[in-house]
């Protein structure tokens, strides 16, 4: 199927100019020029991907993107278990984005945790014409009675709660006082608000430092006795538990993880981070800001780090070791040698299947350069890839660590571009999200879901690798490929077709 | 039975346009015309003088007792006041929380639905001072009010607000067939008003249809919660209400789509009239101690 493979870079750059060039010829003039800012052919040793990012999308395109609730109360806030998060605003928000993001979670749903359920106002007519503060009021004392060991409540604002007006911080502070200092948080994050969901992301960071961090008592005495070890783990959301398939190897080198953000975190989790020697962070995208600001305040360092795939996990636990003494590089040669003949034996199945194989990515915050390395692992190669709602500094660090010359970057990719590169490119996989899934299978090209896992996963860590190769050559080897033959190319069906 | 007039009353705040909203209403009652007012202020004091009290069901504040809009009947929320003019008021949200605009929607909607038009010949809406926002627009845009009356005066911000209104009522004149049914001009015995208010008119390609001089009369009644057509009806000033209400009936198909002018060319107009000096782009944010020195 793959195309790529026999040709040279300055043949598949060649296309792929021709190719962006082809896909842009069917939009109007202004629409073209506004987006062939946003598709580019990598050039090895350039800084960044040179594509614009984080601008509006352009009305009338199909875009992928989510909006600031989703950055705020499904990504940064909603994994957070013990606290409660009310989607404040009409039903729609928080039913249909309902647990879709599968952020496991150890504890007891409904009476010590809340991950998978959903809260919500659901403002009628009336809360939109008299204002919704008093029911507000009255879901946070019913909160307070049905879910008394709920740690905290946050306040996840849908559109219409910005139009007219509502004062949920006074609310928030109200019952927080009522409630003997509950942590209440009210999040600002609109969905109009911003070009994509990257803005809910800095709203729910800026929440936790003015409602977390700001509210705690500088005197309180210290939560645990500390030691040169402990870290935090950063943006990372447990999805399918890839929280904890990256938790045990940080343990295993010698470290001692005291916070996880947010998969599978608690409120007491994030209070106690400023306690960290070292903040390690997954996904940049969504949680430098809480990154930035606690180096800032607290002196908590920080370094980013990669765990899909064994080069990069050994990359990064290198990296993360460098922090510490000799006793944690050891334990992360240990750790790395531990696992070499897990990831040798994946390796040996899965390569020769996947060998040579192409991928095009369009994700999220972290993963289109994130998960390279990984089917790099495989003997796979990713020919396109592009972000939803990416910033510059994050296509400075594609260009830079991960993508091949010659690499297709498009940014904020439209349904419409998305389909014709790959139906040009004709890669082996697509990696993206729900809404694309259905539409490459039935162009007969093999897809996993890379938000979600598609139901699978961990991804991260060794343990995740091992499922990581296993999913990805049930996609592409599955035999129902074979199957799928169009009638009209089947020659012993035409006497058949005739017949009828 | 002739076609529904459907008729609003718009203006800057204070300007009078309830008063005499009312007063015409009433006197077009006289005439024999049954009418239906719709409140469209959150205050709703639209139809005070028609029922002798500020109407205390509202169609919002039952709304919100009963659940939902959709519990209301019809009858709970239309009263019938003076010379059986029926009356309903929108009501909303007090100063300051959640969304007035949202509220007349909902509020014409319902009226809308549950045939509050069957039956009548006139429905007047009364809407607050400034157009604020899409919300408080929604009596002029499609298949609600046809002919836009603005109460203005001779003073700057009466007719800032006049010509304001009139954008609103170009913008949706061609979706919805809205049309500027003329000027009433409330006298406030400014300088020239009378000579002002047609000029205004002229620029904004319609007319003035009626200058309803000042009396304290108008006062009098308010302060017993009446209009002047009840409370003294053999006054002269009954009179004026009675053939601006004669005017109205007789203007129906006469509105047009307004020609909203700038800003400049309002002060122009002002400058004309010699309401205004001439002023010079050198004296612009020049205090009056500065211009002496």
């Amino acid at each position: 199927m793959s195309v790529a493979n026999n040709e040279s870079v300055a043949e598949i750059k060649a296309r792929n100019k021709e190719l962006i060039k082809e896909v842009l010829a069917v939009y109007p003039e202004k629409t073209a020029k506004r987006r062939a800012k946003h598709l580019n052919v990598h050039e090895a040793g350039k800084s960044d991907c040179g594509v614009k990012s984080n601008i509006k999308s352009i009305p009338g395109v199909m875009t992928i993107r989510g909006c600031a609730y989703a950055g705020s109360k499904g990504v940064v806030w909603g994994p957070i278990k013990d606290m409660i998060h009310i989607s404040h605003g009409p039903v729609g928000c928080g039913q249909y984005s309902w647990a879709a993001r599968r952020n496991y979670y150890i504890g007891t749903t409904g009476i010590d945790s809340f991950v998978t359920m959903q809260f919500t106002s659901d403002f009628q007519e009336k809360d939109i014409v008299f204002g919704g503060d008093k029911k507000l009021a009255k879901i946070m004392d019913e909160i307070q009675e049905l879910f008394p060991l709920n740690n905290g409540i946050t306040v996840q604002s849908e559109c219409p709660i910005g139009l007219i007006g509502d004062d949920i911080e006074a609310v928030s502070k109200a019952k927080s006082k009522e409630f003997g200092g509950k942590t209440i948080v009210p999040v600002r994050c609109e969905g109009f608000r911003g070009v994509s969901q990257s803005l809910g992301h800095h709203i729910a960071n800026d929440a936790v430092r003015d409602y977390v961090f700001d509210k705690m008592d500088p005197n309180r005495p210290a939560p645990f006795e500390s030691t040169p070890y402990d870290v935090a783990i950063i943006g990372d959301y447990n999805i399918g538990g890839d929280a904890w398939s990256s938790r045990i190897l940080l343990e295993e080198m010698g470290l001692r993880v005291i916070a996880q953000w947010s998969g599978d975190g608690s409120l007491a989790e994030l209070e106690n981070t400023p306690l960290a020697k070292l903040n390690v962070l997954h996904c940049y995208r969504s949680m430098n800001y809480i990154s930035r600001h606690m180096e800032e305040k607290f002196g908590v360092p920080w370094c980013e780090y990669n765990f899909f795939g064994p080069s990069k996990i050994a990359e990064s636990l290198r990296k993360i070791a460098s922090f510490f003494d000799d006793k944690i590089k050891e334990g992360a040669e240990r750790v790395i040698a531990k696992y070499q003949p897990l990831m040798e034996a994946v390796i040996a199945k899965y390569r020769p299947r996947l060998e040579g194989k192409t991928v095009m990515l369009y994700v999220g915050g972290l993963r289109p350069r994130h998960v390279i390395g990984a089917y790099e692992d495989l003997g796979m190669e990713v020919v396109g890839t592009g972000y939803e709602f990416a910033h510059n500094d994050d296509y400075q660090r594609t260009a830079q660590h991960y993508v091949k010359d010659g690499t297709l970057i498009y940014d904020d990719v439209t349904g419409y571009e998305f389909e014709k590169f790959v139906e040009k490119v004709q890669p082996d996989l697509v990696g993206s999200g729900i809404k694309e899934k259905y539409v490459f299978q039935k162009m007969g090209v093999p897809f996993r879901q890379m938000h979600s896992w598609d139901y699978s996963g961990p991804y991260h860590g060794y343990d995740g690798f091992a499922i990581f190769a296993r999913d990805m050559d049930m996609a592409i080897n599955a035999p129902v490929w074979k199957m799928a033959k169009a009638p009209w190319k089947d020659d012993s069906n035409s006497k058949l077709l005739a017949a009828e | 039975m002739a076609k529904l007039r459907q008729i609003a009353f718009y203006g800057k705040g204070g300007i009078g346009k309830s008063t005499t909203s009312q007063n015409t209403l009433a006197a077009l009652s006289e005439m024999g015309q049954k009418i239906l007012i719709v409140g469209c202020d959150p205050k709703a004091d639209s139809t005070r003088l028609i029922l002798h009290a500020k109407a205390q069901d509202t169609i919002l504040s039952l709304a919100a007792a009963a659940g939902s809009v959709e519990d209301l009947e019809l009858e709970d929320v239309m009263k019938v006041g003076y010379r059986d003019i029926r009356c309903v008021e929108s009501g909303g949200p007090e100063p300051g929380v959640g969304c007035a605009g949202r509220g007349v929607i909902t509020s014409i909607n319902f009226l809308e639905e549950n045939g509050a038009y069957e039956d009548i010949d006139y429905v007047s809406y009364d809407v607050l001072g400034d157009v604020v926002c899409g919300g408080f627009a929604m009596p002029i845009r499609e298949n609600k009010a046809q002919e836009i009356y603005i109460v203005m005066s001779g003073e700057m911000m009466a007719m800032y607000a006049a010509n304001n209104i009139s954008k609103g009522i170009l913008k949706y004149a061609n979706s919805g067939g809205v049309r500027l049914g003329g000027l009433v001009c409330n006298e406030r015995q400014t300088d020239k008003e009378l000579e002002l208010a047609e000029s205004l008119a002229k620029k904004l390609g319609t007319t003035l249809i009626y200058f309803v001089p000042r009396d304290n009369i108008v006062q009098h009644a308010e302060l017993r919660r009446m209009t002047v057509l009840e409370y003294a009806p053999d006054s002269q000033q009954a009179q004026h209400y009675r053939n601006l209400a004669t005017k109205v009936h007789g203007n129906s198909g006469n509105g047009i789509i307004p020609t909203p002018i700038t800003m400049d060319e309002l002060e122009d107009l002002l400058m004309e009239h010699g309401v205004m000096a001439q002023v010079d782009e050198s004296q612009v944010g020049k205090t009056a101690a500065e211009l002496t020195a």
